[in-house]
């Protein structure tokens, strides 16, 4: 059984006692170097001043806060008003992602139950196939959902042949289309946390409500879902984090009136109407919308540990 | 069970299984089968060929993609090797070099690449790169990518060190070894099924990356996802469909190695 063998295991052993430093090291200096490093760039860029055509000039500005905040009119000298432009951008990821974690969550947890339920060798089968298609390119999977939803696409050809729609149903360039794109690259996400609580619940729980009357949809609500709510909570968050800051899914089944974080970020970036102080700023507003809810999974944690 | 009702069982939740595979892989296998599409539109049916390989391999745009796949391998060759290594004596530091300065801080920093969003690292990449003024291309690529690379060598590499007991190299201790040979020997060898199952999920999640990739490389150079990206922006054609389809076998089959490697240590075990 695999949980025995973490039981035995010796991670407190010391065979390399004083060389930890030294073995660290690299990962150390690989990470802090370029990760750590170039994200405190990012947060001193976003106080820049941009030059056109992208890069900045080494000087302190506000202006790219400002810009996301505030609107001055055409020729910046009108009174301060809320810019709703970039808060709205936000908020549509803010909707996209969350519904895109609730058709997971909808799918995912009869899958996770389902397969942790099944015994030996079938488990890890199953476990297995679904998650395969998270290896599978990214762009790849957006591109085959693309495909297949298209107006001309293979989805509607079959629907209309056989006779259960006259017009194709439209569903690209929709918000449901981004959804169906984010539900569908992050779905292995909410089963897999959702299993491991699952594996680790006892089914003894269920018995005894069982014999306290209780029907199965009441065990499920009130013994199982409490029994089993760390798992949901990670999966959520595992979705719905990446899910924000998508860019693929918004990008090519969004089309130009459903921008998401990501293609505003990447606008600042590529071609001409380039802006990287502003992009830098997006960017720090997003990873602290995203530190925010880890910091707040952490604490939550901490809690369930605790108890 | 003893039970009168099996209660592993809910009503719906076998269905909801089915759909949540066939909405995995629907769209996947519409693709591969219409590779195969004799028609030169993409919508209709014409016929099984294998045109649309031949025009991959030796068509107008195949030169493109050729360049475009080398550079991909080699970066995810490399970047796997180099995340491999380094997870490695990362995890023989977590777990096998009792406390040291930093350890605490340390898992936090392996798992960086995982929390922060890639749209933020591709940007705070690229904008690094800019400011200590190094040109981008490949080798800001093959930087970008041994960092998001490491935790997913990490994680399957410690699992494994996870279940392997001490007693084999206090054993080998006793009986002399120094701690190189002790590593070298007995850790490394047991180790083996994690490390392979490491560098296999930290080459796959190279080769598949698009979003910090387009970011830090540049002008003038290509990986199979930027290039492919590029293509798609003038529609999806059915050469796209074609390379996608043996993309996606490289995937399925690197990940299907790393899952039967993985078992064989636990059977082993």
């Amino acid at each position: 059984m695999a949980g025995g063998v973490v039981e035995k295991s010796t991670s407190n052993t010391s065979t390399y006692a004083g060389l930890g430093v030294f073995m660290m090291l690299p990962a150390w200096a690989i990470i802090g170097f370029f990760l750590v490093l170039p994200v405190a760039t990012m947060l001193i860029y976003s106080f820049l001043t941009k030059e056109f055509r992208g890069g900045v000039i080494w000087e302190f500005s506000l202006a790219a806060y400002d810009q996301f905040f505030f609107d001055r009119g055409l020729f910046g000298d009108d009174p301060a008003r809320i810019e709703w432009t970039y808060i709205l951008i936000f908020w549509r990821s803010i909707w996209q992602a969350g519904m895109a974690t609730f058709f997971c969550l909808l799918v995912g947890f009869p899958t996770a139950w389902f397969i942790a339920t099944r015994t030996g060798a079938n488990k890890s089968v199953w476990l297995f196939l679904i998650t395969i298609p998270y290896w599978v390119n990214l762009l790849i999977r957006t591109i085959s959902m693309k495909f297949l939803i298209r107006d001309t696409g293979p989805l509607n050809e079959w629907l209309m042949a056989s006779g259960l729609i006259s017009d194709p149903i439209h569903i690209i360039n929709t918000n449901f289309a981004v959804q169906l794109g984010l539900f569908y690259s992050y779905l292995p996400f909410m089963v897999l946390p959702i299993y491991a609580s699952v594996e680790r619940y006892n089914l003894a729980f269920s018995e005894a409500a069982a014999d306290l009357y209780a029907t199965q949809w009441t065990t499920l609500r009130l013994v199982i879902l409490p029994a089993v709510k760390p798992g949901i909570i990670a999966g959520c968050i595992l979705v719905f984090v990446p899910s924000m800051g998508a860019f693929l899914a918004p990008d090519l089944l969004g089309g130009a009136k459903n921008f998401m974080i990501g293609s505003l970020i990447e606008e600042q970036f590529k071609g001409n109407a380039g802006n990287w102080p502003f992009g830098a700023a997006v960017s720090m507003i997003l990873l602290s919308m995203v530190l925010i809810v880890l910091t707040f999974y952490a604490r939550q944690q901490g809690k369930e540990g605790a108890h | 069970m003893a039970a009168k009702t099996d209660l592993r069982r809910f009503t719906g939740f076998l269905p909801m299984t089915f759909v949540c595979l066939f909405l995995l892989y629907a769209p996947l296998i519409i693709v591969m089968v219409y590779s195969f599409n004799d028609s030169k539109s993409i919508t209709n049916w014409g016929g099984l060929s294998l045109r649309w390989y031949e025009e991959v391999f030796w068509g107008v745009e195949s030169a493109k993609f050729k360049a475009a796949a080398l550079n991909s391998l080699s970066i995810a060759v490399v970047a796997a090797i180099s995340a491999t290594t380094i997870a490695t004596m990362a995890a023989t530091a977590m777990l096998r070099a009792g406390r040291f300065r930093g350890k605490s801080i340390s898992f936090a920093l392996i798992n960086l690449p995982l929390m922060v969003p890639e749209i933020v690292t591709a940007v705070a990449t690229l904008v690094f790169f800019s400011a200590i003024g190094f040109t981008t291309g490949y080798l800001t690529i093959l930087l970008a990518h041994i960092v998001f690379c490491i935790p997913f060598a990490y994680l399957p590499i410690a699992a494994r060190m996870q279940g392997i007991e001490d007693v084999y190299e206090q054993a080998a201790m006793d009986l002399y070894a120094t701690r190189f040979e002790t590593f070298r020997l007995i850790l490394l060898p047991l180790m083996m099924p994690g490390i392979i199952s490491g560098f296999l999920l930290a080459f796959i999640i190279s080769l598949d990356d698009f979003i910090i990739t387009n970011f830090v490389k540049g002008a003038g150079i290509e990986t199979l996802p930027t290039a492919i990206f590029g293509s798609v922006k003038q529609g999806i054609k059915p050469n796209i469909m074609a390379i996608s389809t043996l993309l996606l076998m490289v995937s399925v089959g690197f990940v299907t190695l790393s899952w039967l490697v993985g078992r064989m240590g636990q059977n082993k075990k």
